[in-house]
């Protein structure tokens, strides 16, 4: 069964259709890639996945329970975890403050009542060291460069141990090591049984760990597959190109997406 | 039936006049997304203006209203937008919120200043002429407000879907900087809107004036009915504007007409005046839940927090210092000091509610005046009382922010001014509370049986209750909860996705806010023995956060230094009434000029020591060695003998004091 079911969505904004009836699931326990050209409706997806935006109709199931008018706060308790495309790390907070706030609220009442101890710490630590930028745990948040907030955002997401974790374009502003160590620690996250959605703009990365990918355009699911049929679409092809090359082998939309 | 239809004529010119000045109100709002909370009081000066020119000056009536209304409200219009509002749309609408505060007591002040308190009547037009419909009498006034709230109504309608700046208003509505790559001018836009938003404000209140008469805050808190007018359009929607206008005008004509009839009526004697309240409340509810904002604040560069410790030190020195003070100062200047205390407490509310989550409040003072009701009438002078009354603060601070737990800041802003003057005209004048302006009587508390008689004494014990929450407020801030408040200040959105429901954080700050106040008015009120409505009226509430906002809201070194000058304000302006005006025209500018540094004045306090070491002490070092004396290494360089030591060579061994340059 799918942890997350995405039934017929529909998102208008005064004229514009920013999701057109997009229906699409996410396996438990795998990474989900969500692609598309810009303005393809992708973070506007994500948006009411989580709850931030209304959809004007369809339905949103989490694990088969209908989510689709459930608070934002709630979604969190229900497991579901993000990051922004658009930076939102607290940024008056230093990146351990950060992730220390996600643990505080995890615990709730409990959370808030507790002195700091060297458990929570040590926690923290755990946290920034695997994503890999313990080095800034005590700069604030807003000094910091973007690669690193982004990471920040998903260790403050793990912070709450999700079992959806929806990641916004999290490679931006990685270089090619830091990507390669992102994709193994997604790997990781999927082998300890977290299901990943990510919508991300880096083909090689989507290519490389992603199980399942949906191809969203105009927003509407125009192509769902394996990385392999992904990258053999026509119809993704022309999304991306605006025409196809069924005759290249190498696939031109790596290369147009990735540069 | 003639009753009925008259009362329905009246309701209709009282709903013009509301839907011209609320239509200015949402012009300015939805092009460049600054809510005026001094719309009201930009009607309020003109209104005099007005009569400065038509009644005391003599010049003819047309000329007055064309010098008016074409001439200086919209230059002021455009002045405010230019100098006050630019870029205040982008900003934190805790920021608009204060600088537009900070407009409105301005206003307040020149208005005062120039036309110092007298008996002043503005004429209705045409008076004594009547039109005669039957049973039902009508006046001139009447039909000409009305012919004109058409009118704007139509011009509006022209300017806004005929004209091509119209366009560009309608399209700023969306997004200015799209509006500028497309080539549109957002800043003219913006001027066009605050000048015709400032003439229909000048213009409701000519209209208005000759029948609620010419007053400082009368005036001033029509806003209130504006602002429950444009509610109805969610401040955006201009024909739902003029509904909403014409249904709370109408509506508030027969509550007033048929209230008399009805008996017990007399309990309730302000009952009338807060109808728009009671139909913004109304409203308020029905609102659909407002989105989180995604779209991160950019980090604030906070005021220093101290260590427990630190702030122990101090504490105990503050005590101190005023238990010195009490030993010098007799009787009056006494209650001077319990009275700067009680407002550095109140401040301190405004420091958890402002200053760490952002929120802004116009109604302290009447959370204070709850919890100062609650002390006296329960009559027990005992820490017990003393928590009936924190807790009766406490719950009616919940009761405010519940209303509109689904909506933003703003509202919340707005709900809690509307809030205050319910209280003002209603609650405060009830048989629950003060009944009619009388004074309440209330005793001076006694701690564990210690009865604190002497002034001397209670003002050392309200520092230290000062002292105490401050601890408090500290402690919070260095806390689970004071990160979850930034982190909600920062990034909502982020915030909601981590499971943090602001909304319910936020009811129990805005309870613990109004607790903290409502101890302040309990202590006041033992300490005073006798409290009045007037202490707690909510112009007070405005200044108070002025004050906190110039001194600080983000410290409480800014609570303490903001109480004390709270304090000395009415003091000064009963010592020198010539200016008393331009005081408070000097604190609306402070603010203005400090809005978008809500560490304030105090932020200065604590760059001192920095600055001393780094910059003063080199340059006097520099220019006289011979005065050089052994100072404190900051690095881990040796001691060094200074005064060998060259100018130049001071600076090579200080690697701190020439990076701060």
């Amino acid at each position: 069964m799918p942890l997350l079911h995405v039934d017929d969505v529909v998102v208008r904004f005064g004229g514009v259709t920013a999701v057109n009836q997009a229906s699409f699931e996410v396996e438990s326990g795998t990474i989900t890639g969500l692609i598309g050209p810009n303005g393809a409706g992708k973070t506007t997806c994500f948006n009411v996945i989580t709850g931030l935006q209304a959809p004007t109709s369809g339905r949103v199931l989490l694990d088969g329970k209908n989510i689709t008018r459930m608070p934002v706060p709630r979604r969190a308790r229900h497991g579901m975890g993000r990051t922004f495309q658009r930076l939102e790390a607290f940024g008056s907070l230093t990146v351990e403050d950060n992730v220390r706030v996600a643990l505080d609220v995890h615990e709730g009442l409990r959370g808030m009542m507790r002195p700091d101890d060297e458990a929570t710490f040590q926690r923290i630590d755990e946290l920034l060291d695997r994503v890999g930028i313990l080095g800034y745990a005590e700069e604030r948040a807003d000094s910091v460069p973007t690669g690193t907030a982004r990471l920040l955002e998903v260790a403050r997401a793990l912070a709450c141990n999700p079992r959806l974790l929806l990641l916004d374009e999290p490679s931006s502003g990685l270089d090619e090591a830091e990507t390669d160590a992102f994709g193994n620690l997604l790997l990781e996250l999927a082998a300890e049984g977290r299901t990943i959605l990510m919508v991300e703009h880096d083909m090689d990365l989507v290519m490389r760990v992603c199980h399942e990918i949906h191809v969203l355009d105009f927003g509407s699911i125009i192509a769902t597959g394996t990385p392999e049929e992904i990258r053999n679409s026509p119809v993704v092809q022309k999304a991306y190109l605006g025409y196809s090359e069924d005759e290249t082998a190498e696939l031109p939309v790596t290369e147009e997406v990735a540069r | 039936m003639s009753e009925f239809i008259s009362y329905t004529f009246i309701g209709i010119f009282t709903g013009a006049a509301y839907a011209i000045a609320a239509s200015g109100l949402v012009l300015t709002y939805s092009t460049t997304r600054v809510f005026n909370i001094a719309h009201g009081a930009v009607g309020m000066l003109f209104a005099f203006v007005y009569w400065d020119f038509s009644v005391k000056q003599d010049i003819p009536i047309w000329l007055s209203l064309i010098l008016v209304l074409f001439v200086a409200a919209p230059l002021f219009g455009v002045f405010v937008q230019r100098v006050l509002a630019r870029g205040l749309g982008s900003a934190p609408v805790s920021v608009s919120l204060v600088v537009t505060v900070g407009l409105l007591v301005g206003l307040i002040g020149i208005a005062q200043q120039i036309w110092p308190a007298e008996d002043r009547s503005l004429p209705q037009f045409f008076r004594g002429h009547l039109i005669h419909l039957g049973d039902v009498v009508i006046t001139w006034h009447q039909v000409i407000t009305v012919v004109l709230s058409v009118m704007v109504a139509m011009g509006l309608f022209l300017l806004l879907s005929g004209t091509r700046i119209g366009t560009a208003m309608r399209a700023s509505v969306d997004n200015p900087d799209l509006l500028q790559l497309y080539g549109g001018r957002p800043q003219v836009v913006a001027a066009l809107a605050w000048a015709v938003g400032s003439s229909l404000a000048a213009l409701a209140g000519i209209l208005l004036a000759p029948v609620v008469g010419l007053q400082y805050f009368d005036l001033t808190l029509l806003v209130i009915s504006a602002y429950a007018a444009a509610m109805l359009g969610k401040l955006t929607n201009l024909p739902m504007t003029y509904l909403g206008a014409m249904a709370l005008g109408i509506g508030q004509s027969y509550v007033v007409g048929y209230l008399q009839d009805i008996p017990f009526s007399d309990k309730v004697p302000g009952l009338p005046a807060v109808i728009p309240t009671l139909f913004l409340f109304a409203i308020l509810v029905l609102l659909p839940q407002a989105p989180l904002r995604v779209g991160q604040v950019k980090g604030m560069v906070s005021a220093p927090v101290p260590t427990l410790g630190t702030a122990v030190v101090w504490g105990a020195a503050l005590v101190a210092g005023v238990m010195v003070l009490a030993s010098m100062l007799s009787g009056s200047n006494l209650l001077l000091v319990g009275t700067a205390a009680t407002y550095a407490i109140v401040m301190l509310s405004l420091v958890l509610l402002t200053g760490y989550g952002g929120y802004v409040s116009l109604a302290q003072f009447t959370f204070a005046g709850v919890g100062a009701v609650a002390y006296a009438k329960i009559d027990q002078p005992n820490l017990f009382g003393l928590l009936v009354a924190v807790l009766a603060a406490a719950a009616v601070g919940a009761l405010v922010a519940i209303p509109v737990l689904r909506l933003t800041g703003l509202y919340l802003a707005l709900a809690t001014l509307a809030f205050a003057q319910l209280m003002d005209k209603l609650l405060f004048q009830s048989a629950l509370a003060f009944e009619f302006n009388n004074p309440l009587e209330a005793e001076r508390l006694s701690v564990f049986g210690l009865k604190l008689d002497g002034t001397g004494a209670y003002a050392v014990m309200m520092t230290i209750f000062f002292v105490i929450i401050a601890l408090v407020v500290l402690a919070v801030r260095q806390g689970p909860l004071g990160r979850i408040l930034v982190a909600v200040r920062d990034s909502p959105a982020a915030a909601g996705t981590l499971g943090i429901d602001m909304r319910w954080l936020r009811v129990g700050l805005f309870a613990g806010s109004a607790g903290i106040a409502g101890l302040a008015g309990a202590l006041f009120a033992g300490l005073r023995g006798t409290i009045v409505a007037f202490d707690f009226q909510f112009f007070a509430s405005l200044l108070l956060l002025l004050m906190a906002v110039v001194w600080g809201v983000t410290s409480v070194t800014g609570a303490a230094l903001g109480g004390i000058f709270m304090m000395y304000l009415p003091v000064a302006q009963s010592d020198n009434p010539s200016i008393a005006g331009l005081l408070f025209v000097l604190l609306g500018v402070g603010a203005v000029i400090l809005a978008r540094d809500p560490n304030g004045l105090a932020n200065l306090l604590f760059k001192l020591p920095g600055w001393l070491e780094d910059d003063v002490y080199p340059a006097i070092a520099r220019r006289l060695p011979a005065l050089s004396l052994p100072r404190r290494s900051r690095g881990d360089d040796d001691d060094l003998d200074l005064t060998e030591e060259t100018p130049v060579s001071q600076e090579e061994v200080n690697p701190d004091a020439v990076a701060a340059r």
